[in-house]
């Protein structure tokens, strides 16, 4: 039983890490836009 | 366009949580596993969708390695007919057919390659490069939830993590191909980064076939445990996999578009930083 | 000049090159030593059990020395932009990567030819099957590595961690000919399997992924 629920859980834990890179990337990008702007 | 997003992105949590659902819950227990085989709901859907992002970054290297040639491109776009065309008619001369495969499935994968390539050729001429990527991580992440789920089922089910056979050996070897992909993208600092990926691509995909038959035959030689294995699935079943294949297909789609927006924005940026730096060494003098 | 004469004046300069810089060769065959050395003591089966595992150990170790040698495979050529004379000039890019190749092939084939009497000793190996085809298993397997090697050495020169990069894109791709050459070789010593499929599947390998570097090869010298 305990395999089932860690192979779900380790699925969303994968698909959330990689959505929380992006979201990561994303804001560091924004920053980049700011400073571009400000120049 | 824009506005799509937040309104797919709300069907997909819902499409994802009842495919959640149905697996955990309404889904038949299975006879023999149990409970564990409802990872099968997960690990399978993964699966074909990893095949079908690798498959698309594949096409879009392809293409990205023919656009501008005009010979190159057309002896392409022939190819491509030409194996949709065979897909559809060779099954029907060939018999006995290998087994599990149907006509039908041969025929819809052929006709599907050829929409795929052509759709990239057609919707991303400029951009086939940018989905090549985007394609490949995306493709990268589903496949390892397949490489992590699948021991896991096997573990309680067959009584081992591992075994060399055809599938699961194909499916890491694809992984480890991917894995090189984008470490040459993220390592190399060409301006050709792109056009060499693009190669790598290509020979990953003559490598696959090469891998069927060197893990075939040595299965013949030393025999392995088989795990899995095809045999009628029962349709309640069939129809929570394919819930669950429609929500993770729905939720690649929003994450290929996010990850390919923050790209273009990635280079966009790149270029007007460049610009800027050059302006800056310009009017410093 | 012709595209055969041009690949043959290649290969003959870069083996007289290497032949004055004695150095590079003396320490790529200590490196080879060592690796048969450190293996051999790493695993130490019995006569029997060896001949199982030692078409695996000694295909893991010409890997290694071949990847050590593939490495500099353009490092020449690069602190000397004798690259860039390459891409100005009307020579097909497909004879300078032949020439390399080649160069490359002969190089791994004599670390092999000098690892492979240790492995001989250290392993006490004798080969039940026909020992004759392991000169095909040999000469196709490595061919298979260095077609690659050079390949994607080329790929990875302008790359961060340039020596990292080569293994990291030539073993994955690499495995279904290492699958090959390591059954193969283990068919011939203990005698159980024919190793024909093995080197028909060597063969083909070859075939297809030495028609594509030189099919390809030009697009990955233009892209620096």
């Amino acid at each position: 039983m305990n395999y089932l629920y860690a192979a779900y859980i380790a699925t969303w834990v994968i698909h959330i890490g990689y959505l929380g890179h992006l979201l990561r990337s994303y804001s560091r990008l924004q920053d980049e836009v700011e400073e571009l702007k400000k120049k | 366009m824009k506005r799509a997003f937040p309104i797919l992105a709300i069907l997909t949590a819902g499409l994802l949580s009842w495919g959640l659902y149905a697996a955990l819950v309404s889904a038949p227990t299975e006879k023999t596993m149990g409970d564990v085989q409802r990872i099968f709901y997960y690990h399978v859907p993964s699966a074909w969708t990893a095949f079908l992002l690798f498959s698309i970054n594949f096409l879009a290297s392809v293409f990205y390695l023919v656009k501008g040639k005009p010979f190159a491109d057309r002896m392409v776009n022939a190819v491509v007919i030409l194996i949709a065309v065979a897909c559809c008619v060779i099954p029907f001369f060939v018999k006995p057919l290998p087994l599990g495969v149907e006509p039908g499935a041969v025929g819809s994968t052929g006709i599907g390659i050829a929409i795929l390539y052509f759709g990239i050729r057609k919707y991303f001429a400029e951009r086939a490069d940018v989905l090549a990527l985007v394609s490949a991580e995306v493709g990268v992440v589903f496949c390892t939830i397949v490489l992590v789920t699948g021991p896991l089922w096997a573990r309680p089910v067959w009584g081992i993590w591992w075994t060399w056979d055809m599938r699961l050996t194909s499916t890491l070897l694809l992984w480890l191909i991917y894995l090189s992909y984008l470490t040459l993208r993220r390592f190399s600092s060409s301006s050709q980064t792109p056009t060499l990926a693009a190669v790598l691509a290509v020979f990953g995909a003559l490598d696959v076939p090469l891998v069927y038959f060197s893990i075939w035959y040595f299965r013949t030689q030393h025999p392995q445990p088989v795990i899995g294995g095809g045999g009628s699935i029962d349709p309640r079943m069939l129809n929570v996999l394919l819930l669950n294949w429609l929500a993770f297909l729905c939720f690649a789609f929003l994450v290929c578009w996010s990850r390919y927006r923050l790209e273009i924005l990635r280079r966009d940026v790149d270029e007007a930083q460049a610009l800027e730096s050059l302006l800056a060494v310009g009017g410093g003098r | 000049m012709s595209t055969v004469g041009l690949t043959r004046a290649t290969l003959v300069k870069d083996i007289r090159l290497e032949w004055r810089s004695k150095d590079a060769i003396n320490a790529m065959l200590f490196f080879a030593l060592l690796v048969v050395v450190i293996f051999s003591f790493s695993f130490d089966p019995t006569a029997e059990q060896s001949r199982q595992i030692a078409g695996g150990l000694i295909w893991v170790a010409f890997l290694f020395a071949a990847v050590v040698a593939l490495n500099q495979t353009w490092a020449r050529e690069l602190r000397n932009q004798v690259l860039d004379a390459y891409r100005v000039s009307p020579a097909p890019a497909s004879s300078l990567f032949l020439a390399k190749a080649l160069g490359n092939f002969i190089f791994v084939s004599v670390l092999e030819a000098l690892m492979t009497p240790l492995f001989i000793i250290f392993y006490n190996l004798r080969a039940i099957g026909p020992a004759y085809q392991l000169i095909f298993v040999g000469v196709l397997g490595t061919w298979a590595l260095v077609v690659n090697g050079t390949f994607f050495a080329a790929m990875s020169v302008r790359t961060r961690s340039r020596e990292i990069m080569l293994p990291l894109l030539l073993f994955p791709i690499s495995i279904p000919a290492l699958l090959a050459m390591v059954e193969g070789t283990t068919s011939i010593l203990t005698g159980e399997f024919s190793a024909r499929f093995w080197m028909v599947l060597l063969l083909a390998y070859d075939v297809v992924f030495t028609t594509v570097s030189l099919l390809l090869f030009e697009l990955v010298l233009h892209a620096e």
